[in-house]
């Protein structure tokens, strides 16, 4: 517990430094974990050269989901949206600093699901993006 | 009154060890009981001893696991109180044998702009397969509303029986509020308004002694995993001429008196219903765990969980911060679903698991219920008949601690 709940994590779901929505945005994309319901929005803006502009989320769910959305939004500004495109899963577990099991895993990397549908223009934030 | 600590000794799981080194609390029995070792020793001994294919094997392996699985289905039928054994299905879950009426039953007797009649309590897996039979065939589907304590409004049910429903289908009790519906009286109105009725029974045969020819349900639906024996076993009650009336579910060996290269006829009943090589084994460990809730006695088993019930309601209801869902504890089961405020259910049960204390988060396959109460998830507790006071002190303790890290 005392790993997966780091002070970093506690400190992002209370105080999230990027939660919110962007209007008018270049991308939206929103989609639940059908485990629990948790749900994630992430809207973005993408400068002339391609790169981040800025980033937020919005939504609910558990402490990890919460704050692996808020770090991704984070460590996304600035960089161009192909490298975005190539992000996985242990770049989430690098972010989190944890190891986590198969049900909060899916927790962790909702986020990641949400945002690489949307920069793909996907119908759906399956799995099978972040593997 | 129930020799909780002799009981304990009969689940080998429950003196094992988490990784933190903290002894299991397993708090999560609505999703599955866990296993007496009367129950893992018969499912042992029949592979050891007996193991062979069902019916139409004349050697003595053969002759021996057809009698373990058919006397199986005995004791199952003596434990609900069915009239014959042949009324008793095997399936693989609570989720098949609704599915079952739902392909057959249903099919042959609904069309479209016919009324089911469910209610906003559901699991999944009574809400999907109507949901299906509605895409399909246009059936419309109405709900019996739940009060904000927890309990389906009645009164709006018999406002719902004058539009002339053809089924009534709901749970016997709820798997997150805990409730425990007025089964007799739910099905007696439906009755006379004539609809057939089918209950949702995963939560109360584990719990509660039932006779199902008492309650006159036309359908009833439970699994041995919730009720001290293995998965992947299930059965569906019926009465007779229902049975005998509907079409068979799976085609296959087994199910059929004869087959030409054409055309078949179905086997007489509960074969018509048993496709293929069953779960044998399963059978056989359902069988003994009836036995082993049987000799303890459902009534004991019940009065327990009552008096585990009205400790966790009181000590939950003491914590600032948490709420929970559902009834007083004279109106249901052992289950406490809860939230705490400011934290999500997820972090609560990963926090108790620390100490070894396992609960449920999420939405429990029930997402329009949650919705009703306007909240995504909850954490749940949920008890059995090896549960104890200490337990729901440690589950309480444990939540103090969660209140203190998000503090």
């Amino acid at each position: 517990m005392d790993d997966l709940y780091r002070e970093v994590i506690i400190e992002h779901y209370k105080n999230p430094s990027y939660r919110g929505k962007l209007d008018p945005h270049d991308i939206s994309f929103a989609d639940n974990n059908p485990l629990c319901g948790d749900h994630i929005q992430i809207d973005l803006r993408v400068d002339a050269d391609g790169k981040v502009a800025d980033a937020r989320f919005d939504g609910h769910g558990c402490a990890i989901s919460q704050a692996s959305a808020d770090l991704l939004m984070e460590s996304i500004i600035g960089k161009p949206i192909e490298e975005v495109k190539q992000l996985n899963k242990d770049f989430i577990l690098d972010l989190l600093g944890i190891d986590l099991g198969p049900v909060r895993l899916k927790c962790a990397l909702l986020s990641l699901k949400v945002l690489k549908a949307g920069v793909y223009g996907l119908g759906e934030a399956s799995d099978s993006l972040v593997e | 009154m129930l020799n909780v600590e002799e009981i304990r000794r009969d689940f080998p799981i429950l003196q094992r060890q988490t990784a933190s080194g903290a002894r299991v609390t397993y708090l999560d029995s609505t999703a599955t009981s866990q296993k007496p070792l009367a129950v893992i020793e018969a499912m042992n001994d029949f592979y050891r001893r007996s193991n062979a294919n069902i019916h139409r094997g004349v050697h003595t392996l053969a002759e021996e696991s057809t009698a373990l699985y058919e006397n199986a289905r005995e004791k199952i039928a003596n434990f609900i109180n069915a009239a014959s054994a042949r009324q008793v299905i095997y399936t693989r879950n609570t989720t098949e044998s609704i599915n079952l009426v739902a392909y057959t039953w249903a099919r042959a007797n609904l069309k479209a702009g016919d009324l089911v009649i469910l209610t906003e309590m559901e699991h999944h897996s009574n809400l999907v397969p109507w949901h299906m039979l509605a895409v399909e065939r246009g059936i419309e589907l109405d709900f019996i509303p739940v009060t904000a304590d927890g309990l389906l409004d009645l009164d709006a049910y018999r406002s719902l029986l004058a539009r002339d429903p053809k089924l009534v289908a709901f749970a016997h009790m709820s798997n997150v509020l805990g409730t425990v519906n007025p089964a007799a009286e739910i099905i007696r109105l439906a009755r006379d308004a004539g609809a057939v009725t089918l209950v949702d029974a995963a939560q109360s045969v584990p719990h509660l002694a039932v006779d199902v020819q008492a309650l006159d349900a036309d359908f009833y639906a439970f699994s041995a995993h919730k009720m001290c024996g293995p998965t992947g076993i299930g059965i569906l009650y019926g009465k007779t001429e229902l049975l005998e009336s509907m079409p068979p579910f799976l085609g296959g060996g087994d199910m059929i008196r004869e087959v030409k290269l054409r055309s078949f006829r179905p086997n007489s009943l509960p074969h018509k219903f048993e496709a293929g090589t069953p779960a044998i084994a399963e059978a056989v460990g359902f069988g003994a765990a009836v036995d082993y809730l049987a000799k303890i006695g459902m009534d004991a088993i019940a009065a327990h969980e009552h008096t585990i019930t009205e400790y966790v309601l009181e000590r939950l209801e003491e914590i600032p911060g948490v709420k929970v869902f559902g009834p007083s504890a004279d109106k249901k089961g052992g289950v406490a679903s809860f939230t705490l405020e400011g934290v999500h259910p997820h972090d609560v049960a990963q926090i108790l698991d620390q100490d070894g204390i396992a609960v449920r988060a999420g939405h429990h396959c029930a997402q329009p219920l949650h919705e009703k109460f306007g909240i995504p998830a909850t954490s749940r507790a949920s008890f059995y008949l090896y549960n104890t006071k200490e337990e729901v002190d440690l589950l309480v303790n444990g939540i103090y601690k969660v209140k203190k890290l998000f503090g």
